[in-house]
């Protein structure tokens, strides 16, 4: 059975109104200055420690994200982001409901296609500005901080640092929206998204290698901690930690020598002279399926709220 | 022509039958009303002649469409009013109209003048700029309505329009209404008051536990509900009154009530004959009146005389 029309007519009036209430959400507005000075304050600590440590490393710039005091950006950022992303999406579509907007809007020559591609475009579109717009303010800050530019090959690190942030953003983005769907309260729908936040970032990192232990059979040390890294990967912020380890730092050249060398190990493969830099095509193609598996996350995460949310009755 | 036709209309939610096999037709330019206590199937109903419901059996067409596989065509020419509107509290009435405007598709100069003209017509012009966060209930409808002005719908679908409104914004509601029907616009409402529906209804279907149980004019229903046709009332001064209009073609029956007071029980309205036999006999002629049937007394004669019939099927 075929429907009449286009699924995405409305979409872009959707999107449009999306965008425009994300900007003006008092809640939105405080956690993006919230986030912002936190970032920006953590780049000025970032600063000094490099002016004080080197004037002879290469990637000079990149240290920006992964430098300064007791939470460098990055690690800021893999524990931020999630809470911006939730904070946008929590009330997407219950909101609708208990606003009694939903049948109002629904009645409108448009499909509920075009009212959940809005809401998520918006939600993309805003987090990806935000993102951009610290981006920007990292760098200018360094520029004057540091007083050296950043060369090509670290432009292009910092791009797709800020690329594989927007797709994390996304799937915390996809996740609450799901939320949203799901629970009819925007409250439940907060506490739950803002649950499995906490345990994803926080606690499954710590209780996932005892469970990793339990049911891996590998004798050697190797395997344990080839099990215990899939294990932990389930989490969306172990995925992007591996990427930012990788694509930040030329040096490293697998995502097991982030891990060994937090263990006090050195992993030294044949041939490879120690802490030389790797290409960056290189870094990117070592952490490609991490990448992939953030994408393909968020679009999991998407299609089961756009399946709950077509089967989901109108009324109140 | 029929603008809204249903048959065997049905709905179920894990196979429980929240509506079974309705069927009924809503003439060009005609207000119908769907009467019947809360959770009836009214809504249900309207969900599925607007294609927002998945219809589990039987047929709907709107404006000769199918709202199951032309939910646009039917949504682009059918305004809906649904219960207990809801409005974006943080935008003006004309931001949240030209926000529907948009997702109707209208042109900009155009958008603007309808939405300006509509807010108008509803007497919502003055604060087409105020927040509808401080808008009051009666006003939330109006600006429901001017919606529905807005898209020229050809039919009006109303859920409980007049429900938690005072009288007096009750009124101004169905003026309105009034005027949609004026504009030749079909109106399908629903309510569970009774009293405040029958005055703008041309037909009503009343519902029971998911079937409408009885369908028609309100003085059809009357007669086919509470028996025997129309009740005129008489007072009047004079000589030998109550022979002379018992002797009236038609009534069946006069009973005193009251000095000088007589009601009849007549198969037809009687009041030009009772007129013409009054002045005939030479007395004075006070008062002459016929008793409309009301649709609560319809309701609950139905009620009582077929609630053990409805509770054993």
């Amino acid at each position: 059975m075929r429907r009449e029309g286009s699924a995405l007519h409305g979409f872009g009036v959707v999107t449009l109104k999306e965008i425009a209430d994300h900007f003006t959400s008092i809640l939105v507005v405080v956690l993006l200055v919230l986030v912002t000075a936190t970032a920006i304050a953590v780049v000025r600590g970032a600063v000094d420690q490099i002016k004080e440590i080197t004037a002879e490393d290469p990637f000079l710039f990149l240290r920006l994200f992964t430098r300064g005091g007791p939470l460098p950006l990055v690690a800021l950022l893999s524990f931020l982001v999630p809470l911006v992303a939730i904070g946008l999406g929590f009330d997407a579509v219950n909101g609708e409901h208990n606003r009694r907007t939903l049948s109002r809007i629904l009645a409108q020559p448009i499909y509920r296609d075009a009212l959940l591609f809005g809401k998520f475009a918006a939600g993309l579109f805003t987090l990806s500005v935000s993102l951009i717009v610290l981006w920007l303010l990292v760098i200018g800050l360094g520029l004057l901080g540091l007083g050296v530019p950043p060369n090509a090959e670290e432009m292009a690190r910092g791009l797709i640092l800020l690329a594989v942030t927007i797709a994390y953003a996304g799937l915390w983005f996809a996740l609450a929206l799901l939320c949203s769907v799901l629970f009819r309260s925007a409250a439940t729908a907060a506490l739950v998204a803002l649950g499995l936040w906490l345990f994803l970032t926080i606690l499954w990192p710590l209780f996932s290698p005892a469970l990793a232990d339990a049911v891996t059979t590998a004798g050697d040390i190797l395997g344990v901690l080839d099990t215990r890294q899939a294990f932990a990967r389930l989490s969306p912020s172990v995925l992007f930690n591996e990427i930012v380890a990788v694509v930040l730092d030329p040096s490293v050249r697998s995502t097991q020598q982030s891990m060994l060398a937090s263990l006090g190990l050195a992993l030294i493969e044949r041939g490879a002279i120690p802490d030389a830099p790797i290409p960056l095509l290189q870094s990117v193609l070592i952490v490609w399926p991490q990448i992939v598996g953030l994408v393909a996350g968020s679009i999991l995460l998407f299609v089961i709220a756009y399946i709950a949310f077509q089967r989901q009755e109108v009324r109140a | 022509m029929n603008v809204i036709e249903a048959k065997n209309l049905t709905k179920r939610y894990d196979g429980v039958a929240v509506v079974s096999g309705i069927s009924f037709s809503v003439a060009r330019g005609e207000i119908f009303g769907l009467l019947g206590p809360n959770g009836a199937g009214k809504t249900t109903t309207i969900l599925m002649l607007l294609g927002l419901s998945d219809i589990s059996d039987g047929q709907a067409r709107v404006l000769d469409h199918d709202p199951v596989r032309e939910p646009l065509a039917v949504k682009r020419q059918v305004g809906y009013l649904p219960d207990q509107i809801g409005f974006y509290d943080n935008l003006t009435a004309a931001e949240n109209l030209r926000y529907t405007a948009r997702l109707m598709g209208f042109e900009r100069s155009e958008r603007e003048q309808r939405i300006k003209s509509s807010l108008g017509h509803v007497g919502l012009g003055e604060v087409a700029n105020n927040r509808v966060g401080t808008f009051s209930r009666g006003m939330r409808q109006r600006l429901g309505l001017a919606e529905i002005l807005m898209k020229e719908a050809q039919i009006a679908i109303l859920d409980e329009p007049t429900s938690g409104l005072d009288p007096q914004a009750t009124a101004e509601l169905l003026n309105i209404i009034r005027d949609l029907k004026n504009r030749g616009v079909s109106v399908l409402l629903s309510s569970h008051l009774l009293e405040r529906v029958q005055s703008v209804c041309d037909r009503v279907a009343l519902f029971s536990q998911g079937n409408i149980v009885l369908i028609g004019t309100v003085p059809e229903l009357g007669r086919q509900v509470l028996g025997g046709g129309f009740r005129v009332e008489v007072e009047a001064q004079g000589q030998g009154l109550a022979e002379r209009i018992a002797a009236i073609p038609g009534v069946q029956r006069v009973e005193p009530a009251g000095a000088n007071r007589f009601l009849l029980l007549a198969d037809h309205d009687v009041r030009p004959e009772a007129a013409s036999a009054v002045v005939a006999a030479g007395g004075r002629l006070l008062r002459l009146s016929v008793e409309e049937p009301s649709l609560e007394a319809i309701y609950t004669r139905y009620f009582q005389t077929h609630e053990g019939a409805l509770h054993a099927a």
